[in-house]
């Protein structure tokens, strides 16, 4: 059967009017509304995109729910007035599979064999895994107090409290009026545990927990949840907020003693008797017919020990003594406009030198010859495009640069420099009533200048002298869910 | 053949693209409030994120989570709106409903969208527009003039009385404002679906507001989709604000003078008439 030319072009039309529908079919099917319900959102109805660009990031509808201590105040809030089965918890997982991979590594020659000498290698690891675990639960107590509790697990269901907390909110009908007491995320200008990258490599911000190489200061970052209590306040729409905390020096410890450290490695040191202190002030501006902009600025002062008073001839440890002094300081901008979220955060630290060098305070000599406070500046620039509240792409690079080492060994003047790149698309497929699950595609890469790895599934010791640069990046792809 | 095939590709999706946002927003009368005007295509970007799981992709208040709420989310379809400072069966201001929005609506699980900007604000209720064809039809009505409100007097509580009295208010609204009148177990919205009057002792703000002004608005508009009618060419604006006065007295969470005066008035008088008596 032969076809007119006439009749091929007709025929090609409707053949490209079907392709078109099964297109737009195709587009339909995928494109419903987000309408996802954890914990808080079943209790108020409301689907979760209207908290969260995309779960768990909070939009700013979210945040002044947040601040007013997870009310509406719409006189709903008191547990009293809702069903009483109704009960505060949820939980999230995300089963993947990922792949890590670093470069410059040492290798024996021979596997097992530790006097075959060594070579130069990359390490690659991948397969199907599994995240930790968070049982999240949190509510209202009552008008105006509220808690929460996370118990958080490793993949091996090695449970510890990523946090817990009670707070009072709107103290004598004040909204510039707040604070809570316990084990809590510091007020930092981008919520690291609200981020949505999740591999090995870009599952964080490295300057939130950044320590020079073989720094001595146990403190671990302003990354690390807290223990201590937190005054804040805001405006009615939470453009105007500050936070201040003050808060033990144990790193968010418990037991009053400071975590294992890599320097650190007794587990159960004492730490010492003081507090650390934390303040963050952001003010947001509308943006004529382009959303609204956050400026901010933050800082961490804290004091660590640098010996231990002890008792059996050293044998029993009793508390940290010599307490030197480090801090970490910085300011935001953050820029939400109706598809893009662009954010910038600065960060400069420091360590005393007697805390970084891990010299005691006490020592009749004092701080050996030579020895520097080392110091830092670092930062990130993260852009988000939201396709819809199903589906947002990221973009982020990092970088961190030494400005003063500790040890004045030459040419250490990189030593611990970092870049880091991630790109991630997180897609909910739906968001229902009780429940959200995302796909997750994720892929970060980091160069940094260093004897182990920054980031990545594992940590290898590079070969060769220090500065050894590693490269490594994480391949991942994960479905994220929460209940 | 294959490049004709993405020829008319292209062809069919340009057509879409072109043609169909013209479509869909060909009823789009826009908002204007304080001196933004709304664009409907972002509000409904906005609705979908915000809104989308009470009041439904049609707006017809049938949402994923609307059977579970109490009372149930605005339909926005029939155009009947409560809280308005029009006359009754009019349409609202575009202003009434950017207040709706901004402020919420308390007692209800919808919360104040104050942490939107004021242009997301106007665009939602730019595109809550589009969900019925009367805003095409109709202009919203004028607004009611609220006149200066008098001085809080015991004569005018005592006065506003007598009218809750009169007009049978308490049939609802219970003789002590508690919302459990003989009449309220009967009542229902223009769904058919039951509704509570207002509580006065357990509120501290009306859901239309929290001032004297938005309850004097309330007697003259009525609640338009609710029982509660429109006193507007019964009463004259002393009397209502003598009710306001009034209604301010039921309320124990609220300091007003209006109660201070009615209580020191009731201290000394044991033979007050009780409201609802034959």
């Amino acid at each position: 059967m032969k076809f007119s030319l006439r009749e091929k072009r007709a025929k090609d039309f409707v053949c490209g009017f079907l392709v078109f529908l099964v297109l737009v079919a195709i587009f339909l099917t995928f494109a419903q509304p987000a309408q996802a319900i954890p914990a808080f959102a079943r209790k108020y109805g409301l689907p979760c995109s209207a908290c969260h660009i995309t779960w768990p990031e909070l939009n700013n509808f979210g945040q002044v729910f947040r601040d007013n201590g997870y009310q509406m105040m719409n006189d709903m809030d008191s547990p009293i007035t809702r069903d009483a089965s109704y009960f505060p918890a949820s939980i999230r997982i995300t089963p993947q599979w990922h792949r890590e991979s670093a470069n410059n590594q040492s290798i024996d020659v021979l596997p097992i064999t530790e006097t075959s000498g060594e070579k130069q290698g990359t390490v690659t690891q991948a397969g199907f895994d599994l995240s930790g675990m968070d049982m999240w639960f949190a509510g209202t107590l009552f008008n105006n107090v509220s808690f929460s509790v996370l118990p958080s697990s490793d993949p091996t269901a090695v449970f510890h409290f990523e946090n817990a907390y009670v707070r009072f909110d709107n103290i004598k009908g004040n909204h510039w009026f707040n604070f809570k007491v316990g084990k809590y995320e510091l007020d930092l200008p981008v919520s690291e545990k609200r981020e949505w990258t999740l591999s090995g490599n870009g599952g964080f911000y490295y300057i939130y927990h950044f320590s020079p190489f073989n720094d001595a200061n146990p403190f671990g970052g302003i990354g690390d949840n807290q223990t201590g209590i937190e005054l804040t306040g805001h405006s009615a729409n939470s453009y105007t907020r500050y936070a201040f905390s003050v808060v033990s020096s144990l790193d968010g410890g418990v037991g009053l003693a400071y975590g294992c450290t890599a320097v650190n490695t007794n587990c159960s040191s004492p730490a010492g008797r003081t507090f650390d202190y934390y303040g963050h002030f952001e003010q947001a501006f509308n943006v004529p017919n382009a959303g609204y902009m956050k400026v901010g600025a933050y800082a961490y002062y804290g004091f660590a020990p640098t010996f231990v008073e002890s008792s059996g001839a050293g044998s029993t440890p009793l508390y940290g003594r010599g307490n030197k002094p480090f801090y970490r300081a910085g300011a935001e901008w953050l820029w939400y406009t109706n598809h893009w979220n662009l954010k910038g955060v600065f960060l400069h630290g420091y360590d005393n030198a007697f805390l970084a060098n891990g010299v005691p305070s006490n020592t009749p000599t004092g701080l050996p010859a030579g020895l520097h406070a080392p110091s830092w500046n670092g930062g990130f620039l993260e852009a988000e495009y939201v396709i819809s509240p199903q589906w947002v792409l990221l973009g982020r690079y990092e970088l961190i640069r030494m400005s003063q080492q500790a040890d004045p060994t030459p040419g250490l003047g990189s030593q611990s420099n970092l870049d880091a790149y991630t790109f991630a698309s997180r897609w909910n497929p739906f968001m229902f009533s009780r429940a959200g699950l995302a796909i997750q595609a994720e892929y970060s890469y980091i160069r940094s200048a260093d004897i182990t790895n920054q980031g990545g599934a594992f940590g290898g010791t590079c070969f060769g002298a220090p500065p050894c640069h590693i490269s490594s990046n994480s391949l991942f792809f994960a479905t994220d869910f929460a209940f | 053949m294959k490049k004709n095939v993405i020829t008319s590709l292209i062809l069919w999706t340009f057509c879409l693209v072109v043609a169909l946002p013209g479509v869909a927003f060909a009823q789009d009368e826009g908002a204007h409030v304080n001196g933004f005007t709304g664009n409907a295509q972002s509000g409904k970007e906005l609705y979908r994120r915000f809104c989308v799981g009470c009041h439904g992709d049609e707006g017809n208040g049938e949402g994923n989570n609307a059977e579970w709420l109490d009372p149930r989310p605005r339909d926005f379809t029939t155009a009947l709106f409560r809280w308005r400072s029009t006359p009754t069966g009019t349409l609202p201001t575009d202003e009434d409903l950017y207040n709706t929005v901004t402020r919420g609506i308390v007692g209800t699980l919808m919360p104040t969208w104050r942490p939107l900007t004021p242009q997301q604000r106007v665009d939602l209720v730019a595109y809550i527009k589009t969900f019925s064809p009367k805003w095409i039809t109709q202009k919203a009505g004028t607004p009611i003039t609220v006149p200066a409100e008098p001085a809080e007097t015991i004569e005018g509580v005592l006065h506003g009385r007598e009218l809750f009295d009169k007009m049978q208010c308490w049939k609802c609204h219970g003789p002590d404002g508690r919302g459990d009148g003989p009449s309220a177990p009967t009542l229902t919205d223009d769904k058919n679906l039951p509704i509570r009057p207002y509580n006065f002792h357990d509120g501290t703000r009306f859901r239309c507001g929290e001032t004297n002004q938005d309850l004097y608005k309330i007697f003259m508009t009525g609640l338009d989709g609710t029982p509660m009618p429109s006193f507007a060419d019964i009463l004259q604006p002393n009397d209502a604000w003598d009710l306001v006065h009034f209604l301010r007295t039921l309320q124990p969470l609220v300091h007003s003078k209006s109660r201070e005066l009615w209580l020191a008035y009731a201290g000394s008088h044991k033979d007050i008439k009780p409201i609802g008596a034959e």
